[in-house]
């Protein structure tokens, strides 16, 4: 599969967060969703969890259970026998493996819920923590002018868009926290299919999106 | 590979990660329970403090460490010494038991890579990441006490910067600039 080049990527603190599993659920899933588009990050990953590595390898002990190596043993024997599985190749699609398994298939499988001007939204199971949710923007229209209270990760699956940082292609994260208020806007070339996550409700500027909100649940 | 550098002097951790690397295989050809008592020896009281230190009680982070050393014992045709040391390999297993016993948090991997694993790890490739990885100890250890402080307490608190911030009183901008410092000076060790 070829890919236009990714330009934006996952932050040093968000690989660490997502190696050291400090992270709730909607931006692990972000996070394992671009890294399963950027080889880059990938690799900066593999180096995160070599530093946890060299930490367990160089850090203190703790004292086990006298019988402890025996447990495991006896464990061991009792745990029914490993099938060895070949990984499955997941069929072509839009969407990479993990957030296929969150949607239950891929674009089609999307359960769409309007939210005003052609936009789109789909809100994905996770943990309460933070919300992880696809969304949907026709060709050429804008998400609301919105702030964040905390942090707000973008992830492009399909199409383009841009704001007042960048423009962000297909791979491509944004990585959005308070001091940013923005108007996404979709690339005229296509409909722009984004994985979006926050860990606090977005705060939007004009009078109607905001009584929207909590009935939208952005 | 990227060190083809003049013959290096082997050190102790690095012939001991051959070792560990060793272990493994020899569970995975023969369940060979000398090797898994050895590596047991070697990690469990090093995994067990890591969940201890994740917020686990002794009670907790005992059966949990038995759970991560088992998997190891039924996931050893798994590991691929090309990629991974065997620490960075029971650290994987020992963060993915820590969110499922104490953060109730999922977290998803990423997609596996098209071409899978290598049926048989190249050489070359697996002795230089063991060597890396001791470079990493070493680098590691060498790093000022309070930026490694920092490192630590983000792998193993398990708390975000900003709740670093709150417990440790220190600010926020401190916090990060330390930690990317600390990155800058790995990186640095490892060029």
């Amino acid at each position: 599969m070829t890919r236009k080049q990714i330009t934006h990527h996952l932050s040093d603190a968000l690989l660490m967060a997502y190696s050291a599993g400090s992270l709730p659920e909607a931006f692990n899933l972000t996070v394992a969703t671009h890294i399963s588009m950027c080889d880059e990050c990938r690799a900066r990953l593999g180096s995160f969890d070599s530093l946890g590595g060299a930490l367990i390898e160089t850090s203190e002990t703790a004292a086990l259970a006298q019988d402890s190596l025996a447990a495991t043993m006896a464990r061991i024997r009792r745990a029914p026998p490993q099938t060895v599985t070949s990984p499955v190749r997941p069929a072509p699609g839009l969407f990479p493996a993990p957030l296929r398994d969150y949607i239950g298939g891929d674009l089609d499988a999307v359960r769409w819920r309007p939210v005003g001007m052609g936009v789109k939204q789909a809100i994905l199971p996770t943990s309460r923590a933070a919300t992880a949710r696809l969304l949907f923007i026709p060709a050429g229209a804008a998400v609301p002018d919105h702030g964040h209270r905390g942090t707000e990760l973008t992830l492009v699956l399909q199409g383009a868009f841009s704001d007042s940082v960048d423009y962000f292609g297909p791979g491509d994260i944004e990585i959005a926290n308070e001091d940013l208020d923005h108007t996404p806007v979709a690339d005229i070339g296509a409909d722009c299919i984004c994985l979006a996550a926050t860990d606090a409700p977005l705060r939007f500027r004009a009078l109607i999106p905001r009584l929207a909100q909590p009935f939208l649940r952005i | 590979m990227k060190r083809a550098g003049p013959a290096k002097v082997t050190t102790i951790r690095e012939r001991e990660n051959t070792d560990w690397v060793a272990c493994i295989a020899a569970i995975r050809e023969t369940q060979d329970e000398a090797a898994f008592a050895r590596l047991f020896g070697h990690f469990a009281p090093r995994v067990k403090a890591f969940l201890m230190r994740s917020g686990a009680d002794a009670t907790l982070a005992e059966e949990c460490t038995q759970e991560v050393m088992a998997t190891l014992w039924q996931k050893a045709h798994l590991f691929d010494p090309s990629r991974a040391s065997a620490a960075t390999w029971i650290f994987t297993i020992a963060r993915n038991r820590k969110i499922d016993a104490l953060r109730k948090q999922k977290r998803p991997e990423p997609e596996d890579l098209p071409w899978g694993q290598d049926p048989e790890p190249d050489q070359a490739d697996t002795l230089a990441l063991q060597q890396e990885s001791d470079q990493l100890s070493e680098a590691i250890a060498a790093l000022p006490q309070k930026q490694r402080e920092l490192i630590e307490k983000a792998y193993f608190s398990d708390l975000s910067h900003s709740e670093i911030a709150a417990q440790t009183g220190l600010p926020l901008g401190t916090i990060k600039s330390r930690i990317r410092l600390a990155l800058d000076r790995l990186r640095h060790t490892m060029k």
